[in-house]
Protein backbone atom coordinates (compact mmCIF):
# COMPACT_ATOMS: atom_id res chain seq x y z
CA UNK A 1 0.00 0.00 0.00
CA UNK A 2 1.81 3.66 -1.28
CA UNK A 3 0.43 6.70 0.84
CA UNK A 4 0.41 10.04 -1.09
CA UNK A 5 3.33 10.83 0.27
CA UNK A 6 5.13 7.42 -1.06
CA UNK A 7 3.55 8.38 -4.01
CA UNK A 8 4.60 11.94 -4.72
CA UNK A 9 8.41 10.92 -4.02
CA UNK A 10 8.20 8.16 -6.62
CA UNK A 11 6.90 10.18 -9.33
CA UNK A 12 9.82 13.13 -8.18
CA UNK A 13 12.77 10.22 -8.34
CA UNK A 14 11.50 8.68 -11.76
CA UNK A 15 11.16 12.63 -12.73
CA UNK A 16 14.73 13.23 -12.40
CA UNK A 17 16.11 10.25 -13.46
CA UNK A 18 14.19 10.30 -17.08
CA UNK A 19 16.68 12.04 -18.64
CA UNK A 20 19.19 9.80 -17.63
CA UNK A 21 17.17 6.46 -18.35
CA UNK A 22 20.05 4.73 -20.74
CA UNK A 23 22.28 4.94 -18.02
CA UNK A 24 20.17 3.63 -15.60
CA UNK A 25 18.34 1.29 -16.68
CA UNK A 26 21.40 -0.11 -18.54
CA UNK A 27 23.63 -0.39 -15.14
CA UNK A 28 20.37 -2.91 -13.66
CA UNK A 29 20.49 -4.58 -16.65
CA UNK A 30 24.13 -5.26 -16.26
CA UNK A 31 23.42 -6.18 -12.40
CA UNK A 32 21.16 -8.48 -12.95
CA UNK A 33 23.05 -10.37 -15.54
CA UNK A 34 25.82 -10.45 -13.40
CA UNK A 35 24.21 -11.71 -10.57
CA UNK A 36 21.24 -13.95 -12.14
CA UNK A 37 23.27 -15.31 -14.94
CA UNK A 38 19.46 -17.65 -16.13
CA UNK A 39 18.63 -13.65 -16.93
CA UNK A 40 20.66 -13.81 -19.54
CA UNK A 41 18.67 -16.41 -21.53
CA UNK A 42 16.11 -13.98 -22.90
CA UNK A 43 18.60 -11.46 -24.27
CA UNK A 44 20.34 -14.28 -26.50
CA UNK A 45 19.35 -12.42 -29.60
CA UNK A 46 21.10 -9.04 -28.71
CA UNK A 47 24.02 -8.10 -27.75
CA UNK A 48 24.24 -7.26 -23.97
CA UNK A 49 27.52 -6.53 -23.52
CA UNK A 50 28.60 -3.39 -21.26
CA UNK A 51 27.98 -0.40 -23.40
CA UNK A 52 26.33 -1.80 -25.86
CA UNK A 53 23.65 -0.21 -28.15
CA UNK A 54 21.45 -2.75 -27.32
CA UNK A 55 21.68 -3.06 -23.97
CA UNK A 56 21.59 1.06 -23.65
CA UNK A 57 18.15 1.43 -25.74
CA UNK A 58 17.03 -1.79 -24.01
CA UNK A 59 17.63 -0.13 -20.45
CA UNK A 60 16.03 2.93 -21.72
CA UNK A 61 13.12 1.82 -22.61
CA UNK A 62 12.18 -0.27 -19.22
CA UNK A 63 13.17 2.59 -17.15
CA UNK A 64 10.90 4.99 -19.51
CA UNK A 65 8.12 2.37 -18.74
CA UNK A 66 9.11 2.41 -14.96
CA UNK A 67 8.87 6.27 -14.90
CA UNK A 68 5.63 6.34 -17.34
CA UNK A 69 4.03 4.12 -14.49
CA UNK A 70 5.36 6.49 -11.80
CA UNK A 71 2.84 9.65 -12.61
CA UNK A 72 -0.15 7.93 -11.90
CA UNK A 73 0.28 4.54 -10.10
CA UNK A 74 -3.28 4.14 -9.62
CA UNK A 75 -4.00 3.64 -13.60
CA UNK A 76 -1.30 1.09 -13.31
CA UNK A 77 -3.24 -1.44 -14.91
CA UNK A 78 -4.52 0.92 -17.53
CA UNK A 79 -0.51 2.28 -18.68
CA UNK A 80 1.06 -1.25 -18.49
CA UNK A 81 -1.80 -2.69 -20.79
CA UNK A 82 -0.03 -3.42 -24.12
CA UNK A 83 3.12 -4.15 -21.94
CA UNK A 84 0.92 -6.83 -20.34
CA UNK A 85 0.25 -8.60 -23.22
CA UNK A 86 3.73 -8.63 -24.64
CA UNK A 87 5.40 -9.90 -21.49
CA UNK A 88 2.67 -12.44 -21.13
CA UNK A 89 1.73 -13.99 -24.93
CA UNK A 90 5.40 -12.91 -26.37
CA UNK A 91 8.30 -12.57 -24.10
CA UNK A 92 7.14 -15.61 -21.55
CA UNK A 93 9.76 -14.29 -19.19
CA UNK A 94 9.11 -16.26 -15.92
CA UNK A 95 8.35 -14.03 -13.32
CA UNK A 96 11.34 -14.83 -10.63
CA UNK A 97 13.12 -12.66 -12.85
CA UNK A 98 11.03 -9.72 -12.48
CA UNK A 99 11.92 -9.80 -8.52
CA UNK A 100 15.56 -10.18 -9.51
CA UNK A 101 15.45 -6.98 -11.93
CA UNK A 102 13.44 -4.62 -9.40
CA UNK A 103 16.15 -5.77 -7.07
CA UNK A 104 19.30 -4.93 -9.15
CA UNK A 105 17.30 -1.70 -10.20
CA UNK A 106 17.15 -0.86 -6.24
CA UNK A 107 20.75 -1.34 -6.05
CA UNK A 108 21.30 0.99 -8.78
CA UNK A 109 19.48 3.68 -7.28
CA UNK A 110 21.34 3.37 -4.47
CA UNK A 111 24.73 3.37 -5.74
CA UNK A 112 23.55 6.85 -7.84
CA UNK A 113 21.76 8.47 -4.68
CA UNK A 114 23.90 7.14 -2.54
CA UNK A 115 22.51 8.73 0.90
CA UNK A 116 19.38 10.25 -0.97
CA UNK A 117 18.09 6.55 -1.01
CA UNK A 118 16.86 7.01 2.43
CA UNK A 119 14.88 3.84 3.83
CA UNK A 120 11.80 5.87 3.03
CA UNK A 121 12.72 6.13 -0.18
CA UNK A 122 13.98 2.42 -0.56
CA UNK A 123 10.89 0.89 0.88
CA UNK A 124 8.76 3.28 -1.16
CA UNK A 125 10.33 2.37 -4.38
CA UNK A 126 10.23 -1.30 -3.14
CA UNK A 127 6.80 -1.34 -3.18
CA UNK A 128 6.20 0.56 -6.35
CA UNK A 129 8.77 -2.03 -8.53
CA UNK A 130 6.83 -4.91 -6.70
CA UNK A 131 3.22 -3.44 -8.27
CA UNK A 132 5.18 -3.07 -11.17
CA UNK A 133 6.32 -6.17 -11.44
CA UNK A 134 2.79 -7.91 -10.48
CA UNK A 135 0.76 -5.60 -12.84
CA UNK A 136 3.14 -6.92 -15.34
CA UNK A 137 2.49 -10.27 -14.98
CA UNK A 138 -1.37 -10.15 -14.43
CA UNK A 139 -2.00 -11.74 -18.19
CA UNK A 140 0.60 -14.39 -18.23
CA UNK A 141 -2.56 -16.70 -16.82
CA UNK B 1 31.67 -27.02 -0.55
CA UNK B 2 31.42 -23.43 -2.16
CA UNK B 3 33.84 -22.82 -4.60
CA UNK B 4 36.02 -19.14 -4.46
CA UNK B 5 37.04 -17.68 -7.30
CA UNK B 6 39.98 -15.73 -6.31
CA UNK B 7 38.07 -12.20 -7.41
CA UNK B 8 35.41 -13.20 -5.18
CA UNK B 9 37.47 -13.30 -2.41
CA UNK B 10 39.53 -10.47 -3.25
CA UNK B 11 36.55 -8.53 -2.99
CA UNK B 12 34.81 -9.56 -0.15
CA UNK B 13 38.13 -9.30 2.10
CA UNK B 14 38.33 -5.76 0.52
CA UNK B 15 34.63 -5.08 1.21
CA UNK B 16 35.02 -5.65 5.00
CA UNK B 17 38.31 -4.27 5.36
CA UNK B 18 36.82 -0.80 4.34
CA UNK B 19 33.76 -1.29 6.43
CA UNK B 20 32.35 0.87 8.42
CA UNK B 21 31.01 -1.03 10.64
CA UNK B 22 29.22 1.53 13.17
CA UNK B 23 27.23 3.18 10.20
CA UNK B 24 26.64 0.09 7.55
CA UNK B 25 25.21 -2.10 10.35
CA UNK B 26 22.96 0.40 11.95
CA UNK B 27 21.40 1.59 8.54
CA UNK B 28 21.18 -1.91 7.18
CA UNK B 29 19.66 -3.25 10.06
CA UNK B 30 17.32 0.00 10.44
CA UNK B 31 16.26 -0.82 6.80
CA UNK B 32 15.07 -3.24 6.90
CA UNK B 33 12.70 -3.09 10.14
CA UNK B 34 11.54 0.30 7.81
CA UNK B 35 11.32 -1.43 4.14
CA UNK B 36 10.05 -5.00 5.28
CA UNK B 37 7.82 -3.73 8.95
CA UNK B 38 6.88 -6.99 9.38
CA UNK B 39 10.65 -8.24 10.69
CA UNK B 40 9.71 -5.51 13.70
CA UNK B 41 8.48 -8.79 15.32
CA UNK B 42 11.44 -9.87 16.49
CA UNK B 43 12.27 -6.74 18.55
CA UNK B 44 9.11 -6.03 20.59
CA UNK B 45 11.44 -4.83 23.43
CA UNK B 46 13.62 -2.56 21.34
CA UNK B 47 11.04 0.80 22.30
CA UNK B 48 10.29 2.95 20.32
CA UNK B 49 10.11 1.21 16.06
CA UNK B 50 7.17 3.61 15.57
CA UNK B 51 8.04 5.00 12.34
CA UNK B 52 11.36 5.43 10.02
CA UNK B 53 12.67 8.60 12.37
CA UNK B 54 12.56 6.34 15.30
CA UNK B 55 14.17 3.18 14.07
CA UNK B 56 16.73 5.43 12.41
CA UNK B 57 17.21 7.12 15.50
CA UNK B 58 16.96 4.07 18.31
CA UNK B 59 20.08 3.38 19.94
CA UNK B 60 19.18 -0.32 20.09
CA UNK B 61 18.27 -0.83 16.36
CA UNK B 62 22.41 0.69 16.05
CA UNK B 63 23.71 -1.04 18.71
CA UNK B 64 22.46 -4.68 17.50
CA UNK B 65 23.07 -3.63 13.74
CA UNK B 66 26.49 -2.94 14.77
CA UNK B 67 26.93 -6.11 16.39
CA UNK B 68 24.93 -8.32 13.58
CA UNK B 69 27.70 -6.69 10.86
CA UNK B 70 30.76 -7.94 13.37
CA UNK B 71 28.80 -11.20 13.08
CA UNK B 72 29.92 -11.30 9.38
CA UNK B 73 33.99 -10.88 10.41
CA UNK B 74 33.82 -14.97 11.31
CA UNK B 75 32.49 -15.82 7.81
CA UNK B 76 34.93 -13.42 6.07
CA UNK B 77 37.94 -15.22 8.14
CA UNK B 78 36.39 -18.85 7.29
CA UNK B 79 34.92 -18.25 3.68
CA UNK B 80 36.13 -22.30 2.86
CA UNK B 81 33.44 -23.55 6.01
CA UNK B 82 30.93 -20.99 6.40
CA UNK B 83 28.65 -23.83 7.49
CA UNK B 84 30.25 -25.38 10.33
CA UNK B 85 31.65 -21.50 11.27
CA UNK B 86 27.60 -20.88 11.58
CA UNK B 87 26.40 -24.27 13.16
CA UNK B 88 25.69 -22.86 16.71
CA UNK B 89 24.46 -19.39 15.28
CA UNK B 90 22.20 -20.78 13.41
CA UNK B 91 20.52 -23.22 16.53
CA UNK B 92 20.06 -20.72 18.40
CA UNK B 93 18.21 -18.22 15.60
CA UNK B 94 16.24 -21.54 15.33
CA UNK B 95 15.57 -22.70 19.19
CA UNK B 96 16.09 -20.17 21.45
CA UNK B 97 15.12 -16.63 18.64
CA UNK B 98 12.61 -18.83 16.32
CA UNK B 99 13.47 -16.50 13.77
CA UNK B 100 11.75 -17.52 10.53
CA UNK B 101 14.83 -18.17 8.28
CA UNK B 102 13.24 -15.83 5.25
CA UNK B 103 14.19 -13.02 6.97
CA UNK B 104 17.71 -13.53 6.70
CA UNK B 105 17.40 -12.85 3.09
CA UNK B 106 15.75 -9.42 3.75
CA UNK B 107 18.02 -8.35 5.68
CA UNK B 108 21.14 -9.61 3.37
CA UNK B 109 19.34 -7.68 0.40
CA UNK B 110 19.30 -3.87 3.01
CA UNK B 111 23.12 -5.27 3.55
CA UNK B 112 23.58 -4.60 -0.03
CA UNK B 113 21.50 -1.77 -0.73
CA UNK B 114 23.60 0.01 2.38
CA UNK B 115 26.70 -1.43 0.80
CA UNK B 116 26.25 0.05 -2.81
CA UNK B 117 25.07 3.54 -1.37
CA UNK B 118 28.49 3.81 0.55
CA UNK B 119 30.73 2.56 -2.29
CA UNK B 120 28.50 4.07 -5.36
CA UNK B 121 30.26 2.97 -8.54
CA UNK B 122 32.60 1.24 -7.01
CA UNK B 123 29.90 -1.49 -6.14
CA UNK B 124 30.09 -2.87 -10.04
CA UNK B 125 28.07 -5.78 -11.11
CA UNK B 126 30.77 -8.07 -10.34
CA UNK B 127 31.34 -6.81 -7.22
CA UNK B 128 27.89 -7.25 -6.16
CA UNK B 129 27.37 -10.62 -7.57
CA UNK B 130 30.50 -11.84 -5.31
CA UNK B 131 29.14 -9.78 -2.22
CA UNK B 132 25.38 -11.70 -2.67
CA UNK B 133 27.01 -14.72 -3.19
CA UNK B 134 28.69 -14.39 0.11
CA UNK B 135 25.41 -13.35 1.65
CA UNK B 136 23.64 -16.20 0.22
CA UNK B 137 26.16 -18.91 1.42
CA UNK B 138 25.69 -17.07 4.97
CA UNK B 139 22.01 -16.75 4.42
CA UNK B 140 22.06 -20.52 4.01
CA UNK B 141 24.23 -21.75 6.92
CA UNK B 142 22.44 -19.73 9.34
CA UNK B 143 18.99 -21.89 8.03
CA UNK B 144 20.88 -25.05 7.97
CA UNK B 145 20.51 -25.92 11.49
CA UNK B 146 16.50 -25.57 11.29
CA UNK B 147 14.26 -28.32 11.42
Amino acid sequence: MLSTREKELIAEIWGRLTPVAEDIGAEALLRMFATEPGSKTYFSHLDISPSSAHLRSHGKKIVLAIAEGAKDISQLAVTLGPLQTLHAYQLRIDPTNFKFFSHCMLVTLAAHMRNDFTPVAHAAMDKYLSAFAAVLAEKFR
Amino acid sequence: MVEWIDFERDTIVDIFSKMQYEVVGPEALARCLIVYPWTQRYFGNFGNLYNAAAISGNPMVAKHGTTILHGLDRAVKNMDDIKSTYAELSVLHSEKLHVDPDNFKLLSDCLTIEVAAQLGNDFTGEVQAAFQKFLAVVVSSLGRQYH
